[in-house]
């Protein structure tokens, strides 16, 4: 079920860990069981709590990474000098235990209802939130037209790739360290060419949805302005160091 | 409810002495400063850009970017505290205080709406921006304040989470009735303390 505002306090619940899938050498898909999961809209992201052994405690923000209906779960890239991402892609196993409190954040959220056509633009793990979108897409049999430029390292990298790879129409890939012999896709960083042939005409009134990290969101967003998108009709969501 | 332990979770590395205690629950030193908007980032010239005090659908008084830089400046020190759970000690900046804005205007509003360019809003009662906590910064580490970080003028409350320190700030409406703001309309809380961990709506 879909939810506009967040009515009183979101409460803190013990989730158990269902199925880990390994997405990439650094990336992974943590479904949580969940006892009291009011619904969310794609693009929202919940509050994870760890509490060691001495009861130190830290918490993070992660973006759902499934649609509503769905299992709930989580996608984490592994930040090496980080405290929980390697916890959580490392030493997380089926069964263990951890605290969830969510959904959270209305904006950077789409539903049929909110139309389109749509524009994802993801640069790393900032696909989490776009697949999510995808997903809740198809599952409700919306028409809306859609397009995903997904920028990553390497195709390595590329996150839920066979999962993305049958969305053949929707998705298009660019590489910007390395590409494999025969590569078909865009190399290098997203640019105004690259959005020439992938962005839909201001004039549709597009949607546009832009997550990744800083330098990557200001610069896609930038592209998109200049094209005359509305900057109301573009929606960012930043992480990681400016 | 009793926290579920995570076998072989474990605090990475302690923050110093000096740091604990400046740290609000649930928040984690960072040595970035990351960036956290809704949209892309607006470029208003310095020529056009005004900041305004306004109520009930009336400017009451409106600085120029020169008259604004001609006024009383203070370099703060403080720590600043994003809902994203970031913190950042001892960050440098350069403003004037709002308490100086709002003595040019004669009100008794209890609220204040400030309102920047790209549409962005966040609501603030009249006693956290006029009690010398609260600033209009335009320099950050000894350089002008970049337009990804809200430039060329931003809110600085840093007592209360981030989002409340509007960047790219154009003015303050004043109100006799609190109302949300944009982050206070998606789901977060109205009025952000960090040290009672007001995250959320409800919090």
């Amino acid at each position: 079920m879909a939810r506009t505002a967040v009515h009183g306090r979101l409460s803190w619940q013990v989730a158990t860990v269902g199925a880990v899938t390994e997405e990439t050498d650094s990336v992974r898909t943590i479904a949580l069981d969940l006892p009291d999961w009011p619904g969310h809209r794609a693009g929202q992201h919940l509050d994870v709590r760890l509490t060691a052994e001495d009861g130190y405690s830290a918490e993070r923000s992660y973006s759902i990474a499934s649609a509503d209906g769905e299992p709930v779960a989580i996608t984490v890239e592994r930040l090496d000098d980080g405290e929980v991402s390697p916890y959580l892609t490392r030493e997380l196993r089926p069964g263990d235990q951890m605290e969830v409190r969510g959904p959270i954040g209305n904006w950077f959220t789409w539903g049929p209802h909110d139309g389109g056509p749509l524009l994802l633009i993801a640069g790393g793990s900032g696909v989490v939130p776009l697949r999510a979108i995808l997903r809740h897409r198809q599952r409700s049999g919306s028409t809306v037209p859609v397009r995903l430029l997904y920028s990553s390292r390497s195709l390595a990298d590329v996150i839920y790739r066979e999962e993305l790879d049958q969305w053949s129409a929707e998705v298009r890939y660019t590489l910007t360290r390395s590409q494999p012999s025969g590569w078909g896709g865009f190399s290098g960083r997203v640019d105004e060419a690259m959005l020439a042939r992938v962005a839909w005409p201001a004039s549709q009134r597009p949607l546009a949805f832009i997550c990744g990290p800083t330098p990557f969101v200001e610069a896609v967003a930038e592209l998109l302005v200049a094209r005359h998108y509305p900057a109301s009709r573009v929606k960012t969501e930043r992480f990681g160091g400016a | 409810m009793t926290s579920p332990v995570s076998r072989g979770f474990h605090r990475r590395s302690r923050p110093a002495g000096a740091e604990a205690g400046k740290l609000p629950p649930g928040q984690h030193v960072t040595t970035d400063f990351p960036v956290l908007s809704a949209g892309p980032t607006p470029h208003t010239p310095l020529q056009e850009w005004t900041f305004s005090i306004r109520r009930g659908g009336q400017t009451l008084r409106t600085w120029t970017w020169p008259q604004f830089q001609a006024l009383p400046a203070e370099t703060v020190t403080v720590d600043i505290h994003c809902v994203t759970r970031w913190s950042k000690l001892d960050t440098v900046w350069r403003g004037v205080p709002v308490r100086a804005l709002l003595d040019q205007v004669d009100h008794d509003a209890q609220y204040v709406l400030a309102f920047s360019d790209g549409g962005y809003t966040t609501n603030l009662p009249v006693k956290d921006v006029s009690g010398g906590q609260a600033w209009l910064a335009f320099d950050y580490d000894g350089q002008p304040l970049a337009p990804e970080h809200g430039g060329p003028a931003r809110l600085l409350v840093p007592h209360l989470y981030f989002w409340k320190s509007a960047k790219w700030v154009r003015g303050l409406e004043l109100l006799d009735q609190d109302q949300p703001g944009f982050w206070e309309n998606y789901g977060y809380n109205n009025y952000g303390d960090p040290w009672r961990e007001q995250r959320y709506t409800g919090d």
